[in-house]
């Protein structure tokens, strides 16, 4: 057994998270171990970035969060290493793409960068192939782009948590290859756990776990056993024209 | 003597009145405030909240004379009051920012207008806090001003995650930086800058004075820390020239500050498309 899932990542007990009338999520309850590589799969408005957001604090929610024995407040901002899905940032703003991955150190705009900051961002940035992208501004940068100086920035501070929400949105087929490269090697490197949010099947295939949710936890185990034909029918509703993949992890 | 000569000499004229002495210094206090918020300004996008503040800072000198009062005690706390309701209603409210400011925009200028229909024998007096006057400016302001800007260096720490927050303000949420009460202090100090700005540059333009620098500096930024050194640059610049200006034509002081921001921008504007096409 490897040492590192006896540690538990994550706790998750009863948590529910409503926005006015609409409930979010509602009675979900997960442990995930530490060293996981957690794909979380569900239709639209399903609550799948909800959840990311409840663990960050971003949202109000009832119920109990615990990340490596600590609750929520104790736990230190530097431990998690986030992606958002929609990339909200004001593209408008005068920035460099080192500047941002050196938001990932400080928590804060820099206004100067240092030798050593410069030099770890730009190793940030080449671990995840984007080091050509270290002095051109954020505006300017495809979606595909903008997912590795995003990634490189989650990176910079050796997080213990990754929570990735579809981190290969807009991205080419071989980009969402080295995507998953990259994020393998550094979770076999550091042990880090992994919450990534995706629509790819195959990718879910994948990974050591796989949460199955639809506002509540349809399934949650290991793929053979969460990516169940009656476990993606509850959450999805029909399999429409995605069914031959929920067995055999092939391409749609 | 050639026209340069006679410039000059009226420069140097003009730096020993004691009155130009006091609104060169009130301006350079100014500007540097204000020369730090602008950029946050055009960021987010803040300028129509600018206009809201000018018009409750018109509100409380409108106020402060009705009640015969130093009309500059009377503005700061009720255009702070004002920017604090607009940011809570936005923060509390599905409404957006511009229709909490078109609100009470509109209820400022009313009760301005009220207040001053109340105040009539001063009425002259408003003129000055509309357009901006060189004579204005007090010893007694610039030891106000000289305060509340020793107060406003609590500003500086609040550059970084202030920024963060301008740039992408989930991820700032994530890394939790009090991006709401950061929001409360920004538009506390757009407030204070606005009000301390009146009596340079005028009720009508100083929301245009929290602009300008910003926005030309952003047309020639790469970087956001580029831009707020520019943007004060371009501050101090337009605002001691400017005031050598009004000096010399007998133009209103904020408005010879605003028409040389104006002519900034649209220098910059040039380089910058110039330098697109290229």
């Amino acid at each position: 057994m490897d040492y590192r899932y006896c540690v538990l990542a994550l706790e998750v007990q009863d948590l529910s998270v409503r926005f006015g009338e609409f409930q979010a999520l509602e009675g979900v309850s997960l442990a995930v171990p530490e060293g996981a590589f957690v794909a979380i799969v569900g239709p639209n408005g399903a609550g799948k970035s909800t959840l990311l957001k409840a663990i960050l604090g971003l949202v109000p929610f009832r119920g109990k969060i615990r990340v490596l024995g600590r609750s929520l407040r104790e736990t230190d901002p530097l431990w998690f290493g986030y992606v958002p899905q929609i990339k909200t940032f004001d593209r408008s703003f005068p920035a460099l793409s080192l500047e941002l991955v050196v938001t990932g150190l400080r928590r804060r705009w820099p206004f100067r960068l240092s030798s050593r900051e410069k030099e770890e961002a730009l190793a940030a940035l080449s671990r995840v192939g984007a080091e050509a992208l270290a002095f051109r501004p954020l505006g300017r940068l495809s979606g595909g782009q903008l997912q590795r100086v995003y990634l490189a920035r989650a990176l910079i501070r050796r997080p213990r948590i990754l929570l990735l929400d579809e981190p290969a949105t807009g991205v080419d087929r071989v980009g969402e290859v080295d995507l998953y490269r990259y994020l393998e090697a550094y979770q076999e490197e550091s042990g880090a756990t992994v919450l990534m949010i995706t629509h790819d099947w195959e990718a879910a295939h994948h990974a050591s776990h796989v949460l199955v949710l639809n506002r509540r936890v349809v399934g949650f185990g290991p793929p053979e056993r969460a990516l169940t034909e009656e476990c993606l029918r509850q959450a999805f509703g029909h399999l429409g024209h995605a069914h031959g993949l929920y067995l055999g992890g092939g391409h749609a | 003597m050639p026209t340069g000569c006679i410039w000059g000499v009226g420069m140097l004229d003009a730096l020993g009145y004691p009155f130009f002495q006091r609104a060169l210094l009130a301006g350079l206090l100014v500007s540097l405030l204000s020369g730090l918020l602008s950029p946050f300004v055009v960021q987010r996008r803040l300028s129509f909240l600018g206009d809201g503040l000018a018009h409750a800072a018109f509100a409380g000198v409108a106020l402060g004379l009705f009640l015969r009062g130093e009309p500059l005690w009377f503005a700061l706390p009720f255009t702070f009051l004002v920017a604090m309701a607009i940011t809570l209603v936005k923060e509390k409210t599905e409404l957006s920012e511009d229709t909490a400011i078109g609100v009470f925009f509109a209820l400022s200028v009313a009760l301005g207008a009220v207040f001053l229909s109340k105040a009539r024998g001063y009425v002259g007096d408003a003129m000055g806090y509309l357009f901006g006057s060189l004579l204005a400016v007090s010893p007694g302001d610039l030891w106000a001003m000289g305060l509340l800007l020793l107060f406003a260096l609590f500003l500086l720490p609040l550059w970084g995650p202030l920024a963060y927050a301008t740039l992408d303000r989930e991820l700032a949420l994530s890394d939790r930086v009090p991006v709401v009460l950061h929001d409360y202090l920004l538009s506390g100090f757009l407030a204070v800058s606005l009000v301390l700005a009146v009596k340079v540059v005028g009720i009508i333009l100083v929301a245009a004075f929290l602009v300008i620098p910003g926005a030309a500096a952003r047309l020639l930024s790469r970087t956001f820390a580029g831009l707020t050194l520019l943007s004060l640059l371009l501050a101090i610049l337009s605002t001691v020239l400017g005031l050598f200006l009004s000096f010399l034509l007998d133009w209103p002081s904020g408005a010879s500050i605003v028409l040389l921001q104006a002519v900034l921008f649209g220098l910059a504007f040039v380089k910058t498309v110039f330098s697109v096409r290229k």
